[in-house]
């Protein structure tokens, strides 16, 4: 038979601890008492980054992978530290992430969903990568934020525009920075009118696949909002190099706006054959025909070479941006590689950062903890003003840029520039909209 | 009538291409009985010939504009081509600007030492191999091609335009009396047109009317017989291949301005090549060009919006559609002869 030992005082010691222990907010004990996938072990943690590095994308991809190196490199502390200095959260501190010096493993997507799956998994089940990040392509943000999804490691989006990333294929340990479709239209419908007037006929060449769905849906809701009437939307394949068949009947169509739902190599060929055509020295309808091209990329910018010149569109970033955060990261990128960053670049960069200040501050790698501390989360000072992580669909808002194809540029990477910036509040969206409907969130997944 | 009239000049443009490569690839099958599936990396290279010289032209040293900055803040370095040292500002920019048409006169030279290199060097030993062999090898080679291109030029398009007195389109609409702007068709697709109708008929003429040519035609209908007569067919036939290369180098030339030349532009345009040849009857000189004009009309006519709205997807499936077609009807192809690829 035991005899109880327990005095009055050591009861309430006891109590005491005990309740100041449930007191300590849940992110700092459930979650770091939890076994989660790839914990890391020893001094280091290994990220994953998985960016085309093969076919078609692969500039785009080489432009992700140096904007990881520099995010690395300031992350332990070399180099001039970059938008560490203007990031409004202080918690990273060069020493790595919570005492974890970084490491990385690279991956090749090769654009492709099938291969960008097999090259994150391999990073996680062999390297033990604890984060995926990178892309340059919807599809396969959309296949390998299934698989984090599964495996229970964070994903951090490259460049992916489609609506879906976040909305109906949206998965609660993926997170996307860049931009999306509805927030190109929504920024470029006014500066549309302004342009161009309220009256106006559109003819769009859509890429037949989920990005040119969704974009082509975006901006046609966009432009019809205003008093545009859509003539015709044809729907052109992925794999086609001429467009001079799809441009022959935009001629007689009746419309005075060319619409491309292009990125990539389509949208070089399809803005060069339509400027080849002569579309933009035609006056239909009393009106100078335009050319727009929803979303621009400085990398395919080049690619179309003197085509772009006075063509109307929208990006995430660009390096001519004068806020404290954009010119820092400029200033690092360019000293390092001796040319500005790519908004792939910018994307990418922010996100290791974002992911690297999460756990910084939730003080642990558990994906459920980096869920928590990103949900809800607001931040400034990584070039696009005030950005919010919405909880409801792990979405970046913040503000967008209007573009537009410069007329005499200075070198080959000053190809375009800044119209307007779009404030934060015109771009936003409720969680529910119709263009995002469907699929759920889920919960995080931590795994192990 | 102005669409169709737009969808056939298209058709005539696009089957420029198809034609111009299909006959390459026709003149190695007929020769040397190989199925060739590098030609679509000749096509490239060819436009990456373009793409060479106009950087070779643009060669430049740097001066610093104090009065401007780089992205940095830095006094901006512009860049002055040598060619404007040389023959002056007017001059020089004017040369830069013809880097696509003297790339014809570069080009040739390339094509015929790459095709005589990869004949002699790779494909020569697979000639007795079977036609499995020969594509397996010829793809790798392609694969090969287009890496090293690749590696050197990265995997954007580069843009490499016509000369400004070929930019803009003109209007046949006025021409033929329809409204105006009811008929564009850009200045340089009419050239490559015309480029290619002079480039098949140099070829039928050089095998046609010259003692080269009858040798070659006759070593295509028995090689054997022609090696008896003491003539050495091999040498002849490896020439051809050289002239193959050059073809398709050619059509790679002039197609550079059209659309931006990228690594991976020849394996765009091999497999409907191929098909082509297989349309038009495999050894075919003759049914290669017509296929090729066949195809890119029906091509062009299946991306009209009109057709497009009675049989959705049509203009994906056109050309294999019409393929599954011929072969059913004609096994051999168009002008296909007995005995090829038969045995």
């Amino acid at each position: 038979m035991s005899k109880s030992t327990l005095s009055r005082r050591g009861l309430l010691k006891t109590g005491a601890l005990g309740t100041a222990g449930l007191a300590v907010p849940t992110i700092f004990t459930a979650s770091s008492a939890r076994a989660f996938t790839n914990a890391p072990s020893g001094g280091s943690v290994t990220l994953g980054f998985n960016v085309p590095q093969t076919g078609p994308y692969a500039d785009e991809g080489a432009d992700e992978l140096r904007a990881y190196e520099l995010a690395v490199e300031h992350l332990n502390g070399g180099g001039d530290g970059g938008m560490l200095n203007t990031f409004s959260s202080k918690a990273l501190n060069g020493v790595g992430i919570n005492g974890h010096k970084v490491a990385y493993v690279t991956g090749d997507t090769q654009t492709k969903s099938d291969a960008a799956r097999a090259s994150a998994k391999s990073m996680i089940e062999k390297d033990g990568a604890i984060m995926i990040t990178g892309g340059s392509s919807s599809g396969v943000a959309v296949a390998v934020q299934g698989l984090c999804q599964e495996a229970g490691v964070i994903f951090m989006a490259g460049l992916t525009h489609s609506n879906d990333t976040t909305g109906k294929d949206k998965k609660a340990n993926g997170f996307r920075h860049f931009f999306n479709a509805y927030m190109s239209g929504a920024a470029l419908a006014p500066v549309l009118a302004k342009q161009y007037g309220t009256d106006r006929k559109a003819y769009h060449l859509t890429a037949d696949y989920t990005w040119g769905w969704t974009q082509e849906e975006s901006i046609m809701a966009a432009t019809e909002a205003l008093g545009w009437e859509t003539i015709e939307a044809v729907k052109t394949p992925l794999a086609q190099t001429d467009f001079s068949s799809y441009i022959a009947p935009v001629l007689n169509s009746g419309a005075d706006v060319l619409i491309l739902n292009h990125y990539g190599g389509n949208m070089v060929n399809s803005l060069t054959n339509a400027v080849q055509f002569g579309l933009r020295e035609k006056v239909v309808n009393g009106k100078q025909f335009e050319i727009v091209v929803p979303l621009f990329s400085r990398l395919m910018a080049r690619g179309a070479g003197e085509s772009v010149k006075g063509i109307l569109g929208s990006t995430n970033w660009h390096w001519s941006l004068q806020d404290e955060g954009s010119k820092a990261f400029v200033q690092s990128f360019g000293t390092k590689y001796g040319f500005p960053p790519s908004q792939a670049a910018h994307t990418c960069y922010v996100q290791t950062l974002l992911y690297a200040d999460a756990v910084q501050r939730a003080g642990s790698f558990d994906p459920c903890a980096v869920v928590e501390a990103l949900e809800g989360y607001e931040f400034d000072g990584l070039g696009n003003g005030p950005t919010l992580y919405r909880a409801e669909d792990h979405q970046c808002f913040k503000d967008v840029l209007v573009v537009r194809g410069k007329e005499n540029p200075t070198s080959e990477f000053d190809l375009l520039e800044v119209v307007e910036i779009t404030p934060r509040a015109q771009v936003e969206y409720a969680p529910d909209h119709p263009m995002f409907s469907g699929g759920a969130l889920g919960s995080c997944n931590p795994g192990a | 009538m102005d669409a169709i009239i737009l969808q056939i000049l298209n058709g005539l443009d696009k089957g420029s291409a198809y034609a111009l490569i299909a006959l390459g690839l026709t003149l190695i099958f007929g020769t040397l009985g190989v199925v060739n599936f590098a030609h679509g990396a000749l096509f490239m290279v060819g436009a990456f010939c373009a793409v060479t010289l106009s950087r070779l032209l643009s060669l430049s040293h740097q001066v610093v504009d104090e009065t401007r900055t780089d992205f940095l803040g830095k006094p901006l370095k512009v860049d002055v081509p040598y060619v404007m040292d040389i023959f002056g500002e007017t001059t020089g920019a004017a040369i830069i600007d013809w880097a696509v048409p003297l790339a014809i006169l570069f080009s040739i030279p390339v094509m015929i030492a790459l095709g005589v290199i990869m004949e002699r060097g790779l494909i020569k030993h697979f000639y007795k191999r079977p036609h499995a062999d020969q594509i397996l090898v010829t793809f790798g080679l392609a694969i090969v091609l287009q890496e090293i291109i690749k590696q050197v030029y990265g995997a954007n398009p580069i843009p490499t335009p016509a000369p400004d007195v070929f930019k803009g389109s003109l209007d046949f609409g006025v021409l033929m009396g329809f409204d105006p702007n009811a008929i564009i068709y850009p200045y340089w697709r009419l050239v490559y047109f015309g480029f290619a109708a002079i480039i098949i008929g140099a070829v039928f003429a050089f095998l046609q009317f010259t003692t080269f040519g009858m040798v070659v035609r006759a070593g295509m209908a028995d090689r054997e017989t022609v090696g008896l007569l003491g003539i050495n067919i091999d040498k002849r036939f490896t020439i051809m291949f050289g002239l193959a290369a050059a073809v398709a180098g050619l059509a790679g030339v002039m197609y550079a301005p059209i659309n931006s030349p990228n690594y991976h532009m020849g394996m765009d345009f091999l497999v409907l090549s191929f098909v082509v040849v297989v349309v038009g009857g495999m050894g075919s000189l003759p049914g290669a060009v017509l296929a090729g004009f066949l195809l890119g009309i029906l091509e062009s006519f299946a991306s009209m919006n009109e057709i497009k709205a009675i049989l959705p997807g049509i203009d994906q499936i056109i050309i294999y559609l019409v393929a599954i077609i011929i072969l059913l009807t004609r096994p051999r192809g168009l002008l296909g002869r007995k005995g090829v690829m038969e045995d």
